[in-house]
């Protein structure tokens, strides 16, 4: 992991702390992946490929709103353009789900220019009210399209075929999203340890002064609303064969304040916070299902008192990196330089070439 | 001298007041200009002029020779025209490192494919702006304090954090509002030495200072604004001792 966190360029120095977070990972990654053999039941892998949908979701949102700190309230939009995409080449015009994205992603980015380029510039508490339209529009839409197929929506969506493996049962396509969540994670690491999530996190903090850093405040904007729309749009052309069929309530306001609410329960621009919000807010309603109605009071309770007690969320952007360099003074040991030592940088730092 | 950047005739209206007045100001070669006079006598208004914040009402900028009035602030930074805010402007929840860097963003690579598979290329060009990045927060000496949230800094490490995120980009002109207001004397030391280092390794600084001394002690060149007009320009020792100046600043109690 290159761009994990401030790799030494002295490699043979066997730091403690990065070995335990290394199997940690390790560890999460493998009971993750080992889900499906656990269990045969077909409403939990249900459950968890969506917990994985909405962590796809939640990293696309994070980039909009963790980083670049735009409130997007109509994200849905992007993964229902995703969706209805595909639903409408694969079952009309026949085309394989794999080459559905592309044109899915092409119209996103498309909307997400219309959208974004005269509004963008606004300040976020217009942003949020043009985006919650742009979410209604689109859902609009697809209720009054003939194409669409209107209320009904789209159904019979071919499966995913990869090569000459077709993806049918709940199983395959909680690996499908699996590999996508680590695609997604990985690239948004990628671009937060780049001048593109520096220019985003500056953009958040502090507009004008980002200016000053020579940051072309609207540019950068209208890229991480891009890059949202980029990856909605891909779990969307993924999640049409995951259901076989597609409706417009599926792609309303709700969804995407779900959306939402995964990235802040989670941890604004923390990526490992948001996977997580995404799991809590997909998987804590289903847990108290035998409350029936009250289990969404009961969820709302909770949120609240979340907001309360940790505003930033569960696992916000730094809730780890201040602990390595913790355990390193209770070792005795200091945080000299991120260039020369045991450094534990808030972002990459790169490896020298191995 | 050849000017690196002039300002002719520059006038700032806010609806009717005049906050500028037909400034003409002439930054040459290798000055250490400082900009001085009482409260709400414009200076920031002219920094924020020239650096693309205001849109100056009428009059011209220029550096190096072409004409910048009115462009956008990031375009103004882009060429070289780098500033400080009087009331410091860190980016709170980023660490102090990544403040630096982000100072760094135009010489960063943003060729996103190499972004984001990681590759040798990119990775080189990061380091190399860790390293400045580094050097940067040497130079002002805060290079143990890189990886903590430049929120929690105390005030005068953040004044200096500013001034590391302006050096990174290897400006030609750094434009510093109040460096020294509002720090104890040993940063004030502190601060004049950076300063000092920072015009010697042949940068532009113009500043705005309201301690007098600070200014007659480092200054090339002084020009006194009172009510957005110039009422005095020269050398600091000829502005000192001019009657006008003395009447509309140094008579009144300094901030
Ligand atoms: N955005 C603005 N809108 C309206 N008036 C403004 C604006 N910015 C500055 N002014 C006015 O312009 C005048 C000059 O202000 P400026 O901040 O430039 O003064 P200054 O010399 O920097 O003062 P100080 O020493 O207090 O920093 C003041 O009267 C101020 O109220
Ligand atoms: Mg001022």
């Amino acid at each position: 992991m290159a761009t994990e966190t401030a790799v030494l360029p002295t490699r043979s120095r066997v730091d403690g702390f990065r070995v335990l977070r290394a199997g940690l990972i390790v560890a999460l990654v493998v009971a993750a992946a080992l889900v499906p053999q656990a269990t045969q039941n077909q409403y939990y892998l249900g459950v968890a490929f969506q917990a994985e949908m909405l962590m796809c979701l939640a990293l696309g949102l994070n980039i909009v709103v963790g980083y670049a700190g735009m409130l997007d309230l109509g994200f849905a939009a992007f993964f229902a353009i995703g969706a209805y995409t595909t639903g409408i080449l694969s079952t009309k015009e026949h085309w394989s789900i794999i080459a559905s994205i592309a044109p899915g992603v092409l119209i996103a980015v498309v909307c997400a220019l219309i959208i974004g380029f005269p509004t963008l510039r606004l300040r976020s508490d217009y942003l949020a009210v043009v985006t919650l339209g742009f979410g209604e529009i689109i859902q609009t839409i697809a209720i009054n399209l003939n194409q669409t197929g209107g209320p009904t929506g789209i159904y019979a969506i071919p499966a995913l075929t990869i090569g000459s493996v077709v993806v049918e049962s709940n199983t395959g396509y909680y690996y499908v999203f699996f590999v996508l969540v680590i695609v997604f994670a990985i690239f948004s690491t990628r671009l937060r340890g780049s001048r593109l999530g520096r220019a985003w996190l500056c953009i958040r903090e502090d507009e004008d002064a980002a200016k000053a850093m020579g940051i072309n405040t609207n540019h950068y904007k209208l890229y991480a609303y891009m890059f949202g729309a980029v990856l909605g749009s891909i779990t969307g052309s993924l999640y049409a064969p995951a259901l076989t069929a597609i409706s417009p309530a599926s792609f309303g306001f709700s969804e995407s304040l779900l959306i939402v609410m995964a990235v802040a329960i989670g941890g604004l621009g923390s990526i490992w916070g948001v996977m997580f919000g995404a799991a809590v807010v997909e998987i804590f309603p289903e847990v108290f299902r035998s409350f029936a109605q009250a289990r969404l009071l009961v969820f709302g309770i909770a949120l609240v008192i979340l907001m309360v007690v940790r505003p930033r969320g569960l696992f916000p952007e730094r809730a780890f990196q201040g602990l390595g360099a913790r355990v390193r003074s209770r070792l005795g040991r200091t945080v000299v330089s991120p260039l020369s030592g045991a450094g534990e940088a808030l972002v990459s730092l790169p490896s020298e070439e191995s | 001298m050849t000017a690196v950047l002039e300002t002719d005739h520059l006038s700032l209206q806010f609806g009717g007041v005049n906050a500028l007045s037909d400034l003409s100001i002439e930054v040459g070669e290798g000055a250490l200009h400082a900009i001085i006079g009482p409260n709400g006598a414009g200076k920031t208004s002219f920094f924020n002029c020239l650096t693309g914040y205001y849109k100056p009402t009428s009059g011209a900028v220029r550096f190096q020779g072409a004409e910048v009035t009115g462009l956008d602030a990031a375009k103004v930074a882009a060429l070289g025209i780098r500033r400080t805010f009087q009331n410091i402007r860190v980016f709170p929840k980023m660490s102090v490192l990544e403040n630096v860097l982000a100072g760094g963003h135009l010489r960063a690579t943003s060729n996103l494919l190499a972004i984001t598979v990681a590759s040798r290329g990119f990775r080189r060009s990061e380091r190399t702006l860790h390293h400045e990045a580094m050097a940067s927060l040497e130079f002002v000496g805060l290079a143990d304090q890189w990886n903590n949230l430049a929120g929690d800094l105390p005030y005068g490490m953040r004044k200096r954090m500013e001034l590391a995120r302006v050096l990174i980009a290897n400006p030609v002109v750094v434009l510093l509002d109040e460096p020294a207001a509002g720090v104890s004397s040993v940063e004030r030391e502190e601060l004049s030495r950076v300063i000092r280092r920072i015009h010697d390794r042949g940068t532009c600084v113009v500043m705005i200072e309201h301690d007098v001394d600070l200014v007659m002690e480092i200054a090339t060149d002084v020009t006194v604004l009172d009510n957005g007009r110039i009422i005095a320009s020269g050398l600091p020792q000829d502005v000192r001792t001019n009657p006008d100046v003395v009447r509309a600043y140094m008579g009144r109690k300094r901030k």
